[in-house]
């Protein structure tokens, strides 16, 4: 199987290391001449698709506390195969997001002063505290992964041990930051647009985080389930398709009828930059995904999630980029479109983001959970807990693909 | 201050004080900038004076996460650069769009009117206010400046629209206008409304308590409901096979 995929490997490589190397010589002038000098931000735009990366990335990690949240603490434990796969995705994704954050500030050198200097009426503040604790979380939720690499055992006890509250902790965090991204624009009612301005935006910037997070981790269970070998059986995938629906559903009544309450539907009689732009977010990222997941035949088929996953992720990209720059445009007066150095940055971080996953998923543990965690199951049969049942086989011929 | 739009000729001369206070290159400039914390608008026959507003409730010192920013008891806003992350929070927030980045540098920082606090401090007038040859800008006490206004408002009622601008827009600013014709016509943002805009921050960021004390509760309590469950459903099956002998339950 290996040898088979190593070309394509190759071929992933070239491409992430040019990438990554493009994105470091981007960033090194980016520190050499300046905000300024090598991206399109002026103070008329002075945040633009960094922020919106930023809010991507958040966005596609929030699988980090809603599959802990489910396996560890709502004891769904036929999940628990995903688990680390979902933690690596989101502690990488921070990282990264840190990194584009430290890059973004117009002095990085001073990246730690709001640990020190503190002003509570700052969601950037509370955003700031919120994603240095729940990165400090997810360490501590993936530290066992590299402990266990390396057979030291003593400090996986200790964390086992606080792992209840840490976990609890690290989903109300995320609760409170997925949504404060969106708090962020609560205080421009004046710039943004009408068809994205709402007091509502803390709450669907949570609602839509959890179906992108669950979107990715249902991604990725795909790609890494090619091979024979298969992380959740195509029944669990159809369940967690079927979350997904739910939520964009919940999105989509909230967003519309937010619409209708602030008078906004107008907006969308007429064809502008701005309804054009609020149409294929929605159409792309909630309404044809959900019609699509509506049908069993999609759910429990490969090509049919690929599909719906992918467009649900597409659809949040679009949302979080018209947040944080369409809807602060002044069509056509004032508009933004990102320098190449900008783009080349982004691109970069994201090769870093893939190249990291494959680096940790071939050296660590990430799926053999299911053989390691032999252990703690009988530990678990002994305390009188069931044994979860992992499903590593596929289920059978169901699939279309 | 109090900004008189009627009384304002265009002389420049607020701009080319503020510019000798602040040591800044001396040349003319139409709009506010890093070099120009202050400048005159042409609206057809009127002059209308664009500076940092030091609103009473400020937008940018609300958002700066780091207190960069902060209102000074005598009016001004200030900036200390060495608190400053380069966030730019405050350019994306403020509703005037005053604060300027210095983008072609590698430590930037921001600028803009600092109300010469270091004057008002001395009990001197600011620079602008002092250099006005025929008293469009006057600096005064709030209250005593918003008497002012609205005498004038009430002795010429035909020459102003009835409206003191500044006054409890944004929640109040300690910049006052009077205009002889309605405020959108002269660049003023008209939706901006009276509550200042960091409210509308705080009712959000006002249930961080409640969700992590509410949020923790929930979550402990689903965690202790779900796994019950799971380990009485095991006990059952247990019982079921006849394995476990029903131990304490009784005697």
């Amino acid at each position: 199987m290996k040898i088979r995929l190593l070309p394509r490997i190759t071929g992933w490589q070239a491409i992430s290391t040019t990438l990554i190397l493009a994105g470091t010589l981007a960033a090194i002038a980016r520190f050499t001449y300046g905000l300024g000098a090598t991206t399109n931000l002026t103070d008329e735009f002075p945040w633009g698709l960094w922020i919106g990366f930023d809010f991507l990335g958040i966005g596609l990690a929030a699988s980090g506390f809603t599959i802990v949240a489910a396996v560890n603490i709502f004891h769904a434990k036929e999940y628990e195969p995903i688990v680390r796969p979902a933690i690596l995705t989101a502690f990488i994704g921070y990282l990264l997001v840190v990194l584009v954050l430290i890059i973004d500030l117009g002095r990085p050198d001073h990246f730690w002063h709001p640990l020190v200097m503190w002003n509570p009426h700052s969601v950037m503040c509370e955003i700031s505290w919120c994603l240095m604790l729940y990165t400090s979380v997810l360490s501590l939720e993936f530290a066992p992964i590299i402990l266990e690499k390396f057979k030291i055992t003593w400090p996986i006890k200790w964390i086992h041990a606080i792992s209840l509250p840490l976990m609890i902790v690290g989903v109300l965090l995320s609760t409170l930051h997925q949504s404060s991204f969106g708090s962020l624009y609560l205080i421009v009612p004046n710039r943004l647009h009408a068809l994205w301005y709402t007091p509502l935006l803390p709450v669907l910037f949570f609602i839509s985080c959890i179906a992108s997070g669950i979107a990715m981790i249902l991604l990725e269970s795909l790609i890494l389930s090619r091979g024979g070998r298969e992380l959740l059986s195509t029944h669990l995938r159809a369940n967690l398709a079927k979350i997904i629906a739910i939520t964009l559903a919940v999105y989509f009544v909230v967003r519309v009828e937010d619409l209708l309450a602030r008078g906004a539907l107008h907006e969308l009689t007429t064809l502008t930059y701005y309804s054009v732009a609020f149409y294929t977010e929605l159409l792309v990222g909630f309404v044809v995904p959900f019609a699509l997941l509506l049908s069993d035949r999609v759910r429990t088929s490969r090509l049919g999630l690929y599909s719906a996953t992918l467009m649900v992720l597409a659809g949040f990209a679009f949302n979080r980029m018209n947040t944080a720059i369409t809807g602060l445009e002044v069509y056509p007066t004032q508009t933004y479109f990102p320098s190449l150095i900008e783009i080349f940055i982004m691109l970069g971080i994201t090769a870093l983001g893939f190249t990291a996953f494959s680096f940790v998923v071939k050296y660590l543990p990430i799926f053999e959970a299911v053989e390691e965690a032999g252990p703690r199951v009988q530990q678990e049969a002994a305390t009188g807990r069931p044994e979860p049942i992992y499903l590593t086989r596929d289920d059978g011929g169901m699939e279309s693909s | 201050m109090l900004i008189d739009l009627t009384l304002c000729v265009g002389c420049n001369a607020c701009q080319a004080a503020c510019k000798q206070e602040n040591q800044l290159p001396p040349n003319e400039e139409k709009n506010l900038s890093l070099t120009a914390y202050t400048a005159l608008h042409k609206y057809n026959d009127l002059y209308v004076r664009r500076l940092c507003q030091h609103c009473d409730v400020p937008t940018c010192v609300s958002v700066c996460p780091v207190g960069a920013l902060v209102k000074l008891g005598d009016g001004p806003v200030a900036y200390d650069a060495d608190k400053c992350i380069g966030c730019r929070y405050c350019l994306q927030a403020c509703p005037y769009h005053v604060p300027k980045y210095e983008w072609s540098s590698t430590k930037p920082r921001i600028q803009k009117c600092r109300f010469c606090a270091p004057r008002l401090a001395k009990g001197q007038l600011p620079a602008c206010a002092e250099a006005c040859p025929v008293g469009a800008t006057l600096f005064g006490d709030r209250d005593e400046l918003l008497l002012e206004a609205a005498r004038r408002l009430g002795a010429e009622p035909t020459k102003y629209v009835p409206r003191i601008y500044g006054k409890d827009d944004v929640g109040g600013t300690s910049m006052f206008y009077l205009s002889p014709v309605p405020f959108e016509q002269l660049g003023f943002d008209a939706r901006l409304g009276r509550v200042p805009l960091p409210m509308l921050t705080m009712s959000a960021l006002s249930k961080v308590p409640n969700v992590l004390s509410v949020g923790g509760v929930v979550l402990g309590g689903i965690w202790w409901i779900t796994n019950r469950r799971t380990e009485v459903a095991a006990f059952e099956a247990a019982e079921k096979k006849g394995e476990t002998p029903r131990p304490e339950e009784k005697p």
